[in-house]
């Protein structure tokens, strides 16, 4: 399904006294079709990153990243245009970050309910399945009209867990989304997750807790701070 | 008043604008604006300027002939359905860009094709006068950041849209009312005040007429001057809410400029970043934001607040 191939990146912050910043040293590894892959290792050793690169937030600097994607095979998405990029994001791949970040004033409806209208299905059809998904994860039915900037961080984390979740998309990136939750959210959230690996969903993930991890992955890489951690280097 | 009754659905020849075809849905490979080498300067241009490296990429005023090149060698591809930011600081020729797209602003050199137009494959600055006004009354809308150059002041905001109908060939007053009717109440503008002057509006209504009126024909591409530049926060929030609505429910391209990243950040899809009227760097708009490459958009990013 993925396959990274020689993955590297470094920023070269011009401002910044030229200092050249290597977060993410070579790295490689595959993912099978349906597998979960758990990324492990210290914070600051470039997890984050390596999804990031694949979600193309990160311009990858060095190697590619081969992904199997329905609509033109096999694609690397290191030098993959923006155009593709953006329908790969809008159909195939989500990203569930730490952070809920939306557009003011909209409800926490409709910024769920925005990513199945903008496949193509209907506002009633989409909302309908929206309301379930929420009632899924347990969000309060009373806040669901309200704007997500008025929420508790567990609230807008779990909206941002049903925003990416509720697209079935074929590649899945989480990055550490159960941070904030309690115990019993998390375990639903697990079980979406089990549910959508049923459903042919492919997952690399970052979780800070090793206990959820073991629950779910199938397979984990873990960082060597010895071979992938690079402090800062000014050249 | 009787023809304020006239209903939408009455005219058949025309699709409801509002139908929910969702352009983003269907994968077209062809741009709709595919815009290649653009230069616009002010001045005469000297041996040293007009060759390919004789100006420093850090200015925008040759040193030699004091020509200042408002564009330069601007290229840029715009798909259906993309909303395309674009960022600089003022001066970097961004507002230009747009200007020249809609003929405000004559270019020197370059070519622009439009898909949507019948004659695809012709430049669209090399159009005859006539040619051009259909372009642009057929299948542009410009909105400027000043509404005092978008909408007559002096005229009700139904003519100000009657305008623009008009100048694509409809002559009847019963539909052009219906669909001036039902454009403004697209922006939220009361129906009872569609009789009204532009000039008795606050600057944010003032702000979503000249939209609705930029979309009274229902342009594939849509132009967007600094639009939300000048209002304050609540109703910049309700003109964006209003163009991203717009955007999923018509489908319409759109290029955004803005010197503003917030508003790049909400509304793009792509970003392109202009200094000195050359495109610098283009890319997905949060991996402008987060992983900016030239120097000068790190600068720009990390000046965010």
């Amino acid at each position: 399904m993925i396959q990274i191939d020689g993955l590297s990146k470094w920023f070269d912050l011009h401002i910044a006294n030229q200092m050249h910043v290597k977060p993410l040293r070579t790295i490689s590894f595959d993912v099978e079709p349906g597998k979960f892959m758990g990324l492990a290792g210290p914070s600051g050793i470039g997890k984050s990153t390596i999804l990031k690169c694949i979600y193309r937030t990160y311009l990858p600097s060095e190697g590619s990243i081969w992904y199997d994607s329905a609509v033109w095979g096999k694609i690397d998405l290191a030098t993959a245009n923006e155009r593709q990029i953006l329908h790969l994001r809008r159909n195939e791949i989500s990203y569930i970050s730490q952070f809920l970040r939306v557009i003011p004033r909209v409800t926490a409806v409709d910024i769920v309910a925005e990513r199945l209208t903008a496949r193509g299905v209907t506002r009633a059809d989409a909302i309908e399945q929206v309301k379930l998904m929420l009632q899924r994860l347990a969000l309060p039915e009373k806040i669901w009209d309200a704007f997500p900037a008025t929420f508790s961080g567990g609230e807008q984390q779990r909206l941002n867990i049903a925003r990416a979740l509720i697209s079935q998309p074929r590649l899945l990136l989480l990055d550490e989304p159960t941070a904030s939750l309690d115990y019993r959210t998390k375990t639903v959230v697990l079980d979406l997750l089990h549910e959508a690996k049923k459903n042919g969903t492919t997952m690399i993930g970052v979780f800070h807790d090793l206990e959820w991890l073991k629950q779910i992955a199938d397979d984990t890489v873990t960082l060597d701070p010895s071979v992938h951690a690079a402090p800062l280097q000014q050249v | 008043m009787e023809h304020l009754q006239i209903n939408i659905n009455d005219f058949d020849d025309e699709l409801s604008p509002f139908d929910g075809i969702d352009h983003t849905l269907t994968w077209k490979d062809e741009p709709l604006l595919k815009v290649r080498r653009l230069n616009k300067k002010y001045g005469s241009g000297c041996m040293l300027c007009e060759s390919e490296h004789g100006m420093s990429e850090k200015v925008n005023r040759c040193p030699n002939c004091a020509t200042v090149w408002a564009m330069r060698n601007v290229s840029f591809d715009l798909y259906p359905g993309e909303i395309l930011g674009i960022v600089g600081e003022s001066g970097s020729g961004k507002s230009t860009l747009v200007k020249s797209l809609y003929f405000d602003e004559v270019v020197d050199q370059g070519e622009a094709y439009l898909q949507a137009y019948e004659k695809q494959d012709t430049n669209i600055f090399e159009l005859s006068n006539q040619q051009k006004r259909f372009v642009r009354n057929h299948l542009m809308g410009m909105v400027y950041q000043n509404p005092l150059l978008g909408l007559r002041m002096n005229v009700s905001s139904s003519g100000n849209i009657a305008e623009k109908l008009l100048a694509a060939d409809h002559r009847h007053v019963g539909f052009m009312r219906a669909r001036a009717s039902e454009l403004l109440n697209q922006v939220e503008i009361p129906i009872s005040r569609m009789d009204e002057a532009p000039k008795r509006f606050s600057g944010g209504m003032q702000q979503r007429v000249q939209i609705s009126k930029a979309l009274a024909n229902r342009p594939p591409l849509l132009l967007l001057d600094e639009v939300t530049t000048g209002l304050d926060l609540s109703v910049q929030a309700k003109v964006l809410d209003l163009i991203r609505r717009l955007q999923r429910q018509l489908g319409v391209a759109m290029l955004v400029v803005s010197h503003d990243l917030g508003v790049i950040r909400m509304l793009a899809d792509r970003t392109m970043v202009m200094r000195n009227g050359r495109v610098i760097e283009q890319g997905m708009t949060d991996q402008i934001l987060e992983d900016p490459q030239h120097a000068y958009t790190q600068l720009l990013v990390h000046s965010l607040l």
